[in-house]
């Protein structure tokens, strides 16, 4: 363990320390000299333009990219114009800034995605130094253009370019600019000679940083931390100014005695860490300035460029990959020499522990006597996530595993995590994924974001065992992963539809929260239609399968899968769109094959298209319908002509339909309306559209027997409904006389019974007796009753010997009056019943 | 005989909720639209959203004028008008016409048009196609469920039964997975579900895709079991005559939402008075669910006891008269206003229901179900006809008789349905037509033996492509079996026995004991099984479709927990009965358990085959 501080440097306070990551896997001639380099941050690719000033076409320069460790992704020639910075997106996008202010936007792989421009006055007066940021609203791109302006796009996703004011005095370029992000806007910081300003919006206001040392006469760098919290200037003479971003508070103030200007000057600050620091390289040094007066300098064999990174500085070389940042405290808690802090003892107890010696006791009790063991278990298990060898990581995690055996009450979340998360962080750090990740950058960017990465470099099973392992839940995690994987899958040119949509469904079958349409969309943005179709198949709520397949002019099938869905709005959709999109017949013949889109296309014709209706039923010669139609119609229409024109058509289907019962119905309405006509033009009489009884009832009333007669032979009107209608029709005109001679001219279908019912209704007693007699012996006893002739229902009762009848009598009879009776009746009874 | 509820019935979830809901999320959408405005609504909306927030409510959002939507120009002088509507393409052409008829004037306003409960494609295709699309606002107000009572919660959507059954248009089939996914979010969800018919399985079907799509809640369940039923597997019920006291005042004066009009009458005054009918009218509450015979007599034990309790006041001295007036008085005066209500309603109603002509109706309508003298029913209805005694009735005789006989002879076909035209006119030509496409009236086919039918039926069934999509609406006859099914499920008792209507002792009570209502039968049967085994003979006449589903919150923890397992909603699709709602009162009281019924509309034989008729509208 003792090598551990091996690689530490003390500045003040703290101590600073650089780690190997990678020896570059790369093999580059010249190492980095002569090339446009840009490497994302938080352990993200490396692009590489090498010769990028070249202007002769016969030599292209290269554009490479690789990952952290020096992996190839891609490499193609460079054809377009010359590019002047390279910068990544926070999704890993690659942009190139072109001197005539395009920005080419190319993915991971090199695939080329889009293009803008930075504005049209560029192509004249070029860009002349270009920075790529990042702010919470995404990557954004500044330029400086020739003419000295500056433009800023904050976001790539949703350009809005905008021009800031003009730097006051300004001759040429200015010696150096950098862009903030202050207030939720995002401000360049120019330094022109020894004055700074502030480019905003609206204006440009000159600033003074604080404590600035009088000797300066120019300001020759800057650089703003990753936070953009902070800031430090180098001056010409060499001082390293160093505080707050709003340039109202100074931190510090270092002479570097070196008078050239550096190639690069970066923060290499953690979050909480003790004192600001800066990292300024030269050719061949590097120096880290702090607090104190003293630095600590580095020798550089190569070429190098500085990666700014949240909680430190990476320095990649031509060969080599390093980290620089300063000791995180737990780290260096543990580690200082002679450190006495809980966490140091703590690990030393486990070191004698294992060599089961008894000093492992003493130093426990030590720690323990502070009651300081859970900071020392928390130090072990923090200081864990900082280190970068696994060796070291799980001494660190088995001492902090030992003291926690000590300890009743201690939540394990912190241990159980931290080993999660140092497994994942280790796998990703991994030479052949080389995603250098610092536990503090990790946890910032957090698992969604790695596992993003992840699939982005199409390390898929990588990305599905993080997921499985850190128990992501199933839907943001592996379905995802799935999802995306397929995504790819499906652009794979070479495989045939067949073998890709069965490994597509045999890997996601079991995911949960899979849309298929996604991957089938993406099939057919390729252009494999067939593939989509089946991969569609797969997708089990149908309502999402529609819209790409009309997409994909696969009308039937969205029509057959709206259907399935259950969803009326979705029919309703691909009906108007087929509509719209087919020719009627066609149109109308594939509704014919759909019921259930059919009928709703006719109620939407009901009330949009009466005559779609008519045509619809015509193409299926539906005559049924189409008579059924025609029939509505005729009621709809005012004019007698037309109407019995549009009863004629409808008679016509139906003979068509073979349906002889409407055909005949029809034409007999017909001939009513004709009939109805004639005798209200003749009459006077209201009558054209009533049922053949309400006419007849209507004729007999005015007194028109004779047409009523009329109709009764022609339309074949049973015996007994004339008859009742004649009987009711009479009796409302209280025409006793009439009724009285009807009932003679023949023996009544309904028997007699009705007609004195329909007197008592009246209430016209006299009338209702006179039929009495005539009713059936059965109906005697009922119509005795009902004109109230007790005698009479009583003699026809016991006559009939009907018990029930006489039970009926009997219920009717009143004890008062008809006393007599009763008695009669209750001994016919007996003797019924007897009998 | 009162009906109390069983001292161990489960209590009922608290459905105000629901209510509170919908007027929360109306009043959000009203403010949508800042300013005073005129309110259109559409005429079927109005009692339901009295029921949600009244005209104070409404005024408070700066609602100027109400108008009922009537499908002419409109004289509103706002500059704001908001529309609340059902989805109808009708309306909404009405609406487009209005717009563009302004626009014509040159005249600016803003309309907002409120779907409820939801907006269909099909409307806004229209406003597309009419080119206001862009002029007017468009929202949803999920209005899916009124509760009408402690138990019975209605969608109020009487159109679900043509639209569905008859029209094959399916869009409400989501409005009622919506109602369901709603009642299961706002109460937790179910431990099974049962269903039987098409629609009812693509109601579960379109629920389940909503339950995948939301979060899964686990609570505790306040229902244990669903039953979905479509309204088309039974027929015969909704079409017979009710004879329950509540089922009884629907057919009469027609109970719209809940409330009723009483007219002069019953009121025995020149007023009509309207009256809310629900368990919060006490009288109402003990005779509701009564078989018509014994509500008289109770209707005047009530009034004695009545006089009792008003008679206590004499021999009080003043501090005990102090108090009576301050306790009791109230209460009795609101009993007896109720009361005196009810007799004269009671008394409106034995003065039909004693006639002749009723008691003929009845008697038909038990030979028919009973199938006894069929050839005196035919004749029975045939002078129905011809004396044009009433239309509807008339045909629900026809449908009565078709049913249960399994289609008419061709001839009595013909000639029956001849008498009919010639009695009220041609134009329902249409109406048999549509009868014949829901098999409600039908011919039988000559020469077709059951046994070809059924085997017909049988493949139909196990033949999955057709059974997957269209079936429905291929005119494929169906089969109402009724006979069979009867004499399976002994749905009418065996005639002669006596049978006391004052001690029901099984659900034919609602009928006079002459048939236990199919659908009530079906449910009886399934919870009783816990499923359809056993019932296989009984689902393959009613033309298959069943299912169960085992739903998500696991039954054996719930099961000893709550009263919620003794909790069943039954849904009916297309409308349900009041003495449907009897009937599982009932069952509910004999078994010990709960029913809620949610239905998508409260119906009886006059509603269903006026939503079938075709004369002219």
């Amino acid at each position: 363990m003792a090598f551990v501080t091996a690689n530490w440097n003390p500045l003040g306070e703290s101590f600073y320390r650089k780690i190997e990551l990678y020896e570059m896997g790369w093999n580059l001639k010249d190492g980095l000299k002569d090339s446009l380099v840009a490497a994302a941050p938080y352990g993200g690719p490396i692009a590489l333009l090498k010769g990028h000033n070249r202007r002769s076409s016969s030599a292209r320069p290269q554009l490479e990219i690789f990952s952290s460790s020096g992996l190839p992704l891609a490499s193609f020639p460079w054809k377009s114009g010359v590019v002047k910075q390279l910068g990544w997106t926070v999704s890993d996008d690659l942009l190139c800034v072109q001197e005539d202010g395009t920005v080419l936007v190319y993915d991971l792989w090199g695939g080329f995605k889009r293009h803008f421009s930075m504005g049209n006055e560029l192509s004249q007066s070029q860009v002349l130094e270009t920075k790529i940021f990042h702010s919470p609203y995404g990557t954004g791109v500044a330029i400086l253009t020739g003419a000295l302006r500056y433009t800023l796009a904050t976001n790539i996703d949703d350009i809005k370019l905008r021009r800031l004011p003009e730097v006051p005095g300004l001759q040429g370029a200015p010696s150096c600019w950098a862009v903030l992000t202050q207030d939720r806007q995002s401000k360049v910081l120019v330094a022109n000679g020894s004055q700074l300003f502030i480019l905003d919006n609206t204006a440009c206001t000159p600033v003074t940083p604080p404590g600035l040392s009088p000797q300066a006469s120019s300001i020759v760098h800057m650089c703003v931390s990753f936070s953009y919290k902070y800031l430090a200037l180098l001056t010409d003479s060499g001082h390293v100014w160093m505080g707050t971003s709003n340039l109202k508070e100074k931190l510090s103030e270092v002479d570097t005695n070196i008078k050239t200007p550096p190639k690069q000057m970066a923060w290499c600050r953690r979050p909480k860490s003790q004192q600001p620091s800066a990292v300024v390289m030269w050719d061949g040094l590097l120096i880290v300035v702090g607090e104190c007066k003293e630095t600590i300098q580095y020798h550089l064999d190569d070429d190098s460029v500085l990666v700014p990174e949240l909680d430190g500085v990476r320095i990649i070389s031509g060969t080599h990959h390093e980290l620089l940042q300063e000791v995180p405290g737990a780290c260096e808690e543990i580690f200082k020499i002679a450190s006495m802090a809980p966490g140091a003892l703590l690990l030393e107890a486990h070191k004698e522990y294992e060599k089961e010696s008894q000093k492992a006791d003493e130093y426990l009790r030590e720690i323990k006597e502070q009651s300081l063991l859970s900071e020392a278990v928390r130090q072990c298990v923090e200081a864990a996530g900082h280190e970068h060898e696994p060796e070291t990581q799980k001494t660190l995690l088995r001492a902090a595993s030992f003291g926690k055996c000590f300890l009743s009450n201690f939540p394990p979340e912190q241990f159980v995590s931290m080993c999660r998360d140092l497994r994942v962080l280790n796998a990703v750090r991994d030479y052949t994924v080389g995603i250098p990740l610092t536990h503090t950058q990790f946890k910032q960017m957090t698992v969604q974001v790695l596992i993003d990465r992840l699939v982005y470099r199409k390390l898929y099973p990588l990305a599905i065992e993080v997921c499985r392992y850190l128990k992501t839940p199933e839907y943001q995690g592996v379905s995802r992963v799935l999802k995306h994987w397929a995504c790819y899958k499906v652009q794979q040119k070479e495989e045939s539809d067949e073998v890709i949509a069965k490994a597509v469904s045999v890997k996601l079958a079991d995911a949960a929260g899979i849309s298929y349409s996604e991957i089938a969309t993406k099939a057919y943005e390729s252009g494999r239609t067939e593939l989509a179709i089946k991969l569609l198949e797969f997708e089990p709520r149908s309502g999402e399968q529609v819209p790409l397949l009309l997409k994909m002019k696969k009308s039937p099938l969205a029509l057959s899968k709206a259907i399935e869905s259950g969803d009326t709005d979705l029919v309703y959709t691909v009906v108007m769109y087929l509509k719209n999109e087919l020719n009627r017949g066609d149109f109308f013949m594939m509704l014919r094959n759909q019921p259930v889109a059919l009928s709703l296309y006719k109620q939407f014709c009901k009330h949009q298209e009466q005559d779609t209706l008519k045509d619809l039923f015509n193409q299926d010669d539906d005559h049924e319908e189409l008579g059924n139609f025609y029939v509505k119609a005729s009621y709809k229409e005012q004019r007698l002509e037309a109407r019995i024109a549009l009863l004629q058509s409808a008679v016509d289907e139906y003979y068509k339909a073979k349906n002889e019962f409407s055909a005949k119905t029809t034409e007999d309405e017909m001939r009513l309306l004709r009939f109805q006509r004639k005798l209200e033009e003749e009459k006077g009489e209201l009558l054209v559209g009533f049922s053949l009884h309400d006419t007849m009832t209507t004729l007999l009333s005015v007194g028109l027997h004779k047409h009523a007669e009329q109709l009764y032979k022609d339309f074949r009107v049973p015996d007994k409904r004339f008859w009742w209608l004649k009987l009711k029709a009479l009796a409302e005109k209280e025409d006793w006389e009439e009724l009285e001679k009807f009932g003679k001219s023949k023996k009544s279908p309904i028997g007699y019974l009705p007609f004195v019912e329909v007197c008592i209704k009246h209430h016209n007693k006299y009338e209702a007796k006179k039929y009495v007699s005539k009713v059936t012996p059965e109906q005697k006893v009922k119509a005795h009753l009902a004109v109230g002739d007790m005698e009479g229902a009583a003699e026809a009762a016991i006559e009939r010997r009907n018990e029930s009848e006489i039970s009926t009598v009997l219920s009717r009879c009143s004890a008062t009056t008809d006393h007599l009776l009763m008695e009669r009746l209750n001994r016919a009874r007996a003797t019924a019943v007897k009998k | 005989m009162a009906h109390t509820e069983r001292r161990d019935a489960p209590g009922l979830p608290d459905f105000s909720l629901l209510k509170r809901l919908a007027r929360d999320q109306l009043i959000f959408l009203l403010e949508q639209l800042p300013g005073k405005k005129d309110l259109f609504i559409d005429a079927d909306l109005m009692s339901p959203l009295d029921r949600i927030a009244n005209v104070t409510i409404l005024k408070q959002h700066e609602v100027d004028k109400l108008y009922k939507v009537e499908l002419k120009p409109i004289a509103s002088s706002s500059d704001q008008l908001c529309f609340l509507i059902r989805p109808r393409i009708q309306t909404v052409k009405w609406i487009s016409d209005l717009v563009n008829s302004d626009k014509v004037a040159g005249r600016f306003r803003r309309y907002k048009i409120i779907f409820t409960p939801q907006k269909f494609y099909a409307c806004e295709t229209v406003l597309e196609e009419q080119g206001v699309y862009g002029d007017v606002t468009t929202d949803e107000w999920n209005f899916y469920i009124l509760p009408l009572d402690d138990d019975i919660l209605s969608l109020e959507l009487p159109e679900f039964f043509r639209d569905n059954f008859l029209e094959g248009d399916q869009r409400w089939v989501t409005t009622a997975g919506s109602a369901l996914h709603l009642l299961q979010s706002v109460y937790g969800s179910f431990s099974k579900v049962y269903g039987i018919g098409r629609c009812a399985k693509m109601v579960y079907e379109s629920w389940r895709e909503l339950m995948e799509e939301g979060e899964q809640r686990t609570r505790q369940p306040e229902f244990a079991k669903v039953f979905l039923i479509d309204r088309d597997v039974d027929f015969v019920t909704p079409l017979c005559s009710q004879v329950v006291y509540e089922g009884l005042v629907d057919d009469i004066f027609r109970i719209k939402c809940g409330s009723v009009e009483f007219g002069p009458d019953v009121t025995s005054s020149d007023k009509s008075i309207k009256v809310m009918l629900n368990s919060q009218d006490k009288v109402f509450n003990e005779i509701r669910n009564e078989h018509f015979s014994n509500v008289f007599g109770f209707l005047s034990q009530k009034a004695k006891n009545l006089q009792t309790a008003y008679d206590k006041r004499r021999g009080m001295d003043i501090q005990q008269m102090k108090a009576f007036v301050a306790d009791e008085l109230k209460g009795l005066k609101q009993e007896h206003r109720l009361l005196s209500l009810h007799i004269g309603a009671s008394e409106s109603m034995m003065k039909k229901k004693t006639k002749q002509d009723f008691q003929d109706l009845l008697k038909t309508e038990h030979s028919l179900l009973e199938g006894f003298e069929i050839r005196e029913c035919i004749t029975h209805i045939e002078e129905h006809i011809n004396r044009q005694v009433s239309m509807i009735d008339s045909l629900r005789l026809l449908c009565l008789l078709s049913i249960t006989e399994n289609g008419l002879l061709s001839k009595d076909y013909k000639s029956l349905k001849a008498q009919y035209l010639q009695s009220y006119g041609i134009d329902h030509l249409l109406t048999f037509a549509n009868l014949r496409q829901l098999g409600l009236l039908e011919e039988q086919q000559a020469g077709e033996t059951l046994t070809v039918m059924e085997s017909k039926v049988g493949k139909l069934v196990t033949d999955k492509t057709v059974g997957k999509l269209t079936d429905a609406f291929s005119s494929l006859a169906k089969k109402s079996n009724f006979r069979a099914l009867s004499k399976r499920l002994a749905l009418v008792p065996k005639s002669g026995e006596e049978y006391d209507l004052r001690v029901p002792r099984d659900m034919a009570y609602v009928f006079s004991g002459a048939y236990i209502p199919l659908s009530c039968k079906l449910i009886e049967q399934v919870l009783e099984r816990d499923g359809w085994t056993g019932l296989e003979e009984v689902t393959r006449m009613l033309n298959g479709q069943e299912f169960a589903v085992t739903g998500g919150s696991s039954s054996s923890d719930a099961r000893n927990k709550t009263d919620a397992q003794r909790i069943v909603l039954v849904m009916f699709l297309g409308g349900c009965t009041f003495s449907e709602i009897s009937a599982l009162r009932f069952l509910g009281r004999e078994r010990g358990c709960r029913f809620i019924v949610v239905t998508t509309a409260i119906t009886n034989s006059a509603r269903l085959l006026e939503a079938l008729l075709e004369n002219g509208a």
